[in-house]
């Protein structure tokens, strides 16, 4: 990237090299955070990059966790005004803070509410005109609320996400999930989480760090890429970790030690 | 929404934001947010300025000891200082006697500034490396407390709050224990919300509301086997919150969910307290801290509201405190009631790495 810097996070994506496709066209990214540290602002670092001007990405973004000014307010910091990019048909917001599927005695069963929820992505994929539909982002926060609003069915939630997966196929479409590890990492069989780690081409792992706790280091990332086939880069299964600092305007990412 | 403009770049002019006129008991914070007081000053300072309206506040209790009570207690009588419209549900069948409980603000300051002050002064000693945070975090705390409508008083837990002050404003409550519906409860909730809906211009707020939700997941309850359940309503209170100036906070005991559940409802959450009792009499503590005997508890806040923005406050998470009572007078301790809260700051390192870890 000539006009701006790229930074560790997109070094580890393949965000930083100048491509005109998306390099994330086509990929599962899963992140994963816990209660000590947030990887949310993985979600707005990306959705930033996604529309970057000179791109044609569309983002989707199905939002079961906060409303639209929340977010619309941070990436405005980050130099991105969602609001424009909503009129400009670059952004589409799913606002599914409310959505709850019936419950099982019903006639409905819980699937029909994401059923719903999937038939909404493909008709807006439809509805772009030719040249966006092969570059669309789908970003859902976060999937354990999607597994509230199922009633605890995880079978239904992980048969969305196989749905949403054969986008990525179909249209080349990017998803990426948000997800919490200390809610699975506490029960017998983390069967839920380890269907969408294995589902992911790209694991991001947001962690406090292992030394304690620190003031101007928040936490570290590790990014797994499964089968970076990207350029002169040919290593499979490439793993980084790196620290980071969240600001109000930025993220900063930093090699351990690394800091000035 | 109020129509958009549209612009060609990415960036657009910073939103001038033109100071909304606030109700007394209200108070700006940044990225567009209002904070309500939580009834304890140092509370406030540590939150950098409250609980901010549209949160859910989550406090987890110890099974064994009642401080979650004191910090409802606070809440909701600063509340109701302030005229803000309550409700409030607990487990009891009469939870209208919880209301003869809620302490008053503190007369006069006589009896209390030197020792208050010795307190500080000793807390500081202790505390010293800790101030920095709160003068470059807090340039809004101010020590106006001569103001009438004070934004977060001192509450005198000795003294009942005055009677007119409950009958001015006529306090919602909700008793859970034979529910099995939280559909019902839900209901409740969304109609007491509706008299605090928020625009998103936000130009001026007369009113907020509070909600206090004790033991959520008591066994008293009838629904507190229905796990899934429970976290619907959670999560459909957070979302209805998200559109009304209000502050909502729930306690619950921990132990009485299991691991990963209670890992749902910490996520759930947008500020998350945790109190701890101390133990009473353990020589190493009161060797430790200088006012271990005025000490009932630990507070520990494990995470705080991050509305519009992705930051946290500038300390590491999560952050312990010790609750105690400042008291002027000795002998008034041996009768075991406490005449107010006020935090001291500890060595939190030290303990945090020991048995207080919570």
């Amino acid at each position: 990237m000539d006009q701006r810097s790229s930074n560790l996070l997109d070094e580890a994506l393949g965000l930083d090299c100048q491509t005109d496709r998306w390099a994330l066209a086509g990929r599962v990214v899963a992140i994963e955070d816990s209660v000590e540290t947030s990887g949310s602002f993985i979600l707005h670092q990306l959705v930033k990059r996604a529309l970057a001007p000179n791109s044609s990405t569309v983002v989707l973004f199905i939002a079961f966790a906060q409303p639209f000014s929340h977010y619309d307010r941070i990436l405005r910091k980050l130099g991105c005004n969602l609001a424009a990019q909503r009129v400009n048909n670059r952004f589409f917001f799913f606002d599914k803070l409310t959505l709850q599927c019936p419950d099982v005695d019903e006639r409905n069963s819980p699937v029909s509410g994401l059923v719903a929820l999937y038939g909404e992505i493909q008709e807006t994929i439809y509805g772009l005109p030719e040249v966006s539909r092969k570059n669309v982002t789908i970003i859902i926060d976060d999937l354990s609320i999607v597994e509230v609003a199922a009633n605890g069915s995880s079978d239904y939630v992980l048969d969305f996400l196989h749905y949403c997966h054969t986008l990525t196929s179909e249209f080349d479409c990017t998803l990426i999930t948000l997800n919490h590890e200390d809610i699975y990492s506490s029960t017998e069989k983390p069967a839920f989480l380890l269907q969408t780690e294995y589902l992911a081409d790209i694991l991001i792992k947001a962690e406090p760090l292992a030394t304690g706790l620190a003031t101007d280091v928040h936490g570290q990332l590790t990014v797994l890429n499964k089968g970076f086939n990207h350029g002169q880069m040919n290593s499979r299964n490439k793993i980084r970790n790196f620290h980071f600092r969240v600001k109000e305007n930025m993220v900063e990412y930093f090699y351990p030690g690394s800091r000035n | 929404m109020a129509a958009t403009k549209t612009r060609g770049s990415s960036f657009s002019r910073a939103v001038s934001a033109a100071t909304p006129s606030l109700a007394p008991g209200l108070k700006c914070g940044p990225n567009g947010t209002v904070f309500l007081s939580s009834g304890i000053p140092d509370l406030d300072k540590i939150l950098g300025g409250g609980f901010t309206l549209g949160s859910l506040v989550m406090v987890m209790e110890d099974s064994e000891a009642p401080h979650h009570m004191l910090l409802l207690r606070n809440f909701m009588s600063q509340g109701l200082i302030h005229n803000q419209p309550l409700l409030y549900a607990s487990p009891s069948k009469d939870p209208k006697g919880f209301l003869g409980t809620l302490p008053s603000p503190a007369s006069s300051k006589d009896d209390k500034p030197r020792d208050r002050d010795t307190d500080q002064e000793k807390g500081l000693r202790i505390a010293w490396q800790y101030k920095k945070y709160f003068g470059e975090n807090n340039p809004n705390f101010t020590g106006h407390r001569d103001d009438k409508h004070e934004y977060c008083n001192d509450f005198d837990l000795r003294k009942p709050l005055e009677r007119q002050f409950l009958i001015r404003q006529h306090v919602d409550c909700v008793s859970l224990q034979d529910s099995m519906n939280l559909s019902v409860l839900l209901d409740h909730c969304g109609t007491f919300l509706s008299q605090f809906p928020r625009n998103d211009n936000n130009s001026s707020i007369t009113t907020a509301g509070r909600i206090a939700i004790q033991s959520f997941c008591a066994p008293d309850c009838g629904y507190s086997n229905m796990e899934w359940h429970m976290l619907s309503f959670i999560r459909s209170l957070k979302s209805v919150m998200r559109s009304s100036n209000a502050v909502a906070v729930l306690t619950f005991p921990p132990s009485l969910l299991s691991p990963s559940f209670c890992k749902r409802w910490q996520h759930m959450a947008d500020t998350l307290l945790s109190v701890k009792a101390i133990p009473d009499e353990d020589r190493e503590l009161a060797q430790l801290l200088t006012g271990y005997q005025d000490m009932v508890g630990l507070l520990n806040v494990h995470k705080i509201a991050r509305i519009n923005t992705q930051v946290n406050l500038e300390y590491p998470f999560p952050w312990s405190f010790f609750c105690g009572c400042s008291t002027g007078n000795a002998a008034f301790m041996l009768f075991c009631s406490l005449s107010s809260i006020s935090f001291i700051l500890s060595c939190w390192s030290k303990l945090s790495a020991g048995s207080y870890d919570p």
